[in-house]
């Protein structure tokens, strides 16, 4: 079974975001990490690998920053890794989807895998886009998946819910946490990922140019949140507190 | 030449969804502003007769795809209906909640038209004669504001309860056109759909939202932040403190690696407010704080705060609540 995990870098759940001099986003000193959702997405390959044999890809987007991301799911267990570098910091989730499927389009594949979404941009449509252009089933935000040969049988969230979908393979299949529970590199493990392959390709290599991928959604600008004004605190004892918060509730902000 | 501004008009178990109505407010400015029609499209089972109260909340036409096979939402079998409707009739952009189903949609729609999609938006504005959108990136630690200037249709997904519905004009109906597309091959196969049982509303749809982190001390304790929840018809979340410790499962978690919510009022108990958790709730519109420690984060976004044991606050915050809403 040949598995392809999509992977992102995103900074760090912790990370605190402030704008540089040119009204952008301030990359300076912010630790990266692999996409927490990516995380259930390799563990899922693994899996699959454990139980059908086969081989896992890691593939994923950006410059030389991306490799630390890329060799921690080496050191989980995946087999290889491919970085595309767009050459380019203008892209959408339409530059990127074309990019990695392109990638990919290239390779055998039986299940792509990657994470429902995004903790940075949290745009939630890389994968599925892949899925559109490479012509192969989506199933979003799978919390479980038994895979088979040609087929998976997945649990996801729907609106309300649960759900239990098949599809035949290849498919895509987007990662939610709640069913499986990654696991941390070895030691072993991180040894021998300093060894596995690690390919670094550019456009031209997966036959594509500039114009291919020009973005469609152009960012204008970027903003901090208006900071929260100071609130009250509201004194008392217990049960004075909890009748003033109420009346509070009521007349002042009345939201009740 | 493109035309229209069309909602994609969600519904569930044969009612219409909010988030639809806040959809076609903000729709009707964008097509009046634009000088064009404000086009709802309603798609599933049985569902045409919902077709006028869309009209009543202002859509000018409403297409209604009602076939067996859009009973159940399957990615392909609604893909297949809203591209082909808008590759015939080329829209000027499509709007859709930013729902499960919605933004899994919004994508695969997006890509079979070639066009820019942007997600989760909390804001529409028509500037310099082009539609930008308001999105928060980072689970909302920045935001930004972004624009499809060339492709079409300009796509988004609106998260449900930021933008106001308007008042609904009794009366005042849409043209309602049959969509007879079918909905083609459909390669995901529903083998079971298992519904939350749940009186509560939904997270990300809440009006009100009780929630709880790790001074609840334990998955029991939950119990008194429900019966306050029913109180105030609420839904209940948690902490990722809470959700990693096995208390509650992951739906429950609001964050940056949860849901992000924007309720009216947001009441966080034992919830010391780590960036990552401030991040998914902070755009909440009240939000109230129960904490024993006064140094604790929750409160420097808390509109009021309680520095108490929440275990004797929540239950008297329930009575007082009570006799209010009596």
């Amino acid at each position: 079974m040949k598995i392809v995990v999509l992977m992102k870098q995103v900074f760090d759940t912790e990370a605190k975001i402030t704008l540089d001099g040119s009204g952008k986003i301030n990359k300076q000193g912010v630790s990266l990490v692999m996409n927490p959702y990516d995380e259930y997405a390799v563990e899922l390959g693994l899996r699959i690998k454990e139980k059908l044999k086969g081989e896992v890809t890691v593939v994923s987007l950006g410059g030389d920053e991306v490799q630390s991301a890329l060799r921690q799911a080496l050191a989980m267990g995946a087999d290889k890794a491919v970085l595309v570098d767009p050459g380019t910091e203008e892209i959408d989730e339409f530059t990127t989807a074309t990019i990695l499927a392109k990638a990919v389009g290239g390779m055998e594949y039986d299940i792509i895998l990657g994470g429902f979404k995004a903790i940075d941009d949290g745009s939630v449509q890389v994968c599925g886009r892949v899925a559109e252009i490479l012509g192969v089933p989506v199933v979003n935000v799978v919390t479980q998946a038994e895979v088979e040969e040609g087929k998976a049988v997945a649990t996801c969230d729907i609106d309300g819910g649960s759900a239990v979908i098949e599809v035949s393979l290849p498919a895509v299949l987007t990662a939610q946490k709640g069913g499986i529970e990654p696991r941390y590199p070895s030691m072993k493990g991180i040894m021998q990922a300093k060894k596995k392959p690690m390919q670094k390709i550019g456009l031209a290599e997966i036959g594509l140019d500039a114009a291919q991928v020009a973005p469609k959604v152009k960012a204008l600008n970027f903003f901090m949140p208006a900071a929260r004004a100071a609130g009250k605190t509201v004194p008392g004892e217990p049960a004075e507190a909890a009748r003033e918060l109420a009346r509070l509730l009521r007349e002042e902000a009345k939201v009740i | 030449m493109a035309k229209g501004i069309w909602v994609f008009a969600e519904q569930r178990d044969e009612e219409i969804k909010k988030v639809t109505y806040e959809l076609l407010s903000a729709g009707r400015k964008a097509a009046d502003a634009l000088g064009e029609e404000l086009c709802a499209v309603l798609m599933g089972r049985g569902v045409g007769s919902l077709a006028g109260k869309l009209g009543e909340y202002g859509a000018d036409k409403v297409y209604v795809a009602d076939v067996d096979a859009l009973e159940n939402y399957t990615t392909d079998a609604y893909t297949n209906v809203l591209a082909d409707l808008a590759k015939e009739h080329q829209p000027t952009a499509i709007l859709l909640a930013c729902s499960v189903a919605g933004r899994d949609l919004a994508a695969q729609v997006a890509q079979r038209l070639g066009t820019g999609l942007m997600t989760d938006c909390t804001d529409i504005a028509m500037e310099d004669g082009q539609l930008v959108f308001t999105r928060p990136i980072y689970a909302g630690k920045a935001f930004v504001k972004a624009a499809c200037p060339q492709a079409r249709p300009v796509m988004a997904t609106i998260r449900p309860n930021v933008l106001a519905a308007d008042a609904p004009q009794a009366g005042r109906a849409a043209e309602t056109v049959t969509v007879s597309a079918g909905a083609g091959d459909i390669r995901q196969v529903i083998k079971e759909i298992i519904k939350q049982i749940s009186t509560r509303p939904e997270l990300t749809e809440a009006d009100i939202i009780v929630s709880g982190g790790r001074g609840m001390k334990g998955p029991e304790n939950f119990a008194i932040l429900e019966e306050l929840a029913d109180v105030l018809g609420a839904a209940v979340g948690a902490s990722r403190a809470a959700v990693d410790a096995g208390w509650l499962s992951h739906s429950f978690q609001v964050g940056q690696t949860g849901k992000t919510v924007s309720p009216v009022l947001y009441i966080a108990c034992g919830i010391s407010g780590a960036i990552q958790h401030l991040a998914g709730m902070s755009s909440s519109k009240c939000i109230v704080a129960i904490n024993k420690d006064p140094e604790a984060n929750i409160f420097k976004v808390a509109d009021y705060g309680i520095v108490g044991d929440l275990f004797e606050i929540v239950p008297l915050l329930k009575e007082e609540m009570k006799k209010l809403l009596a």
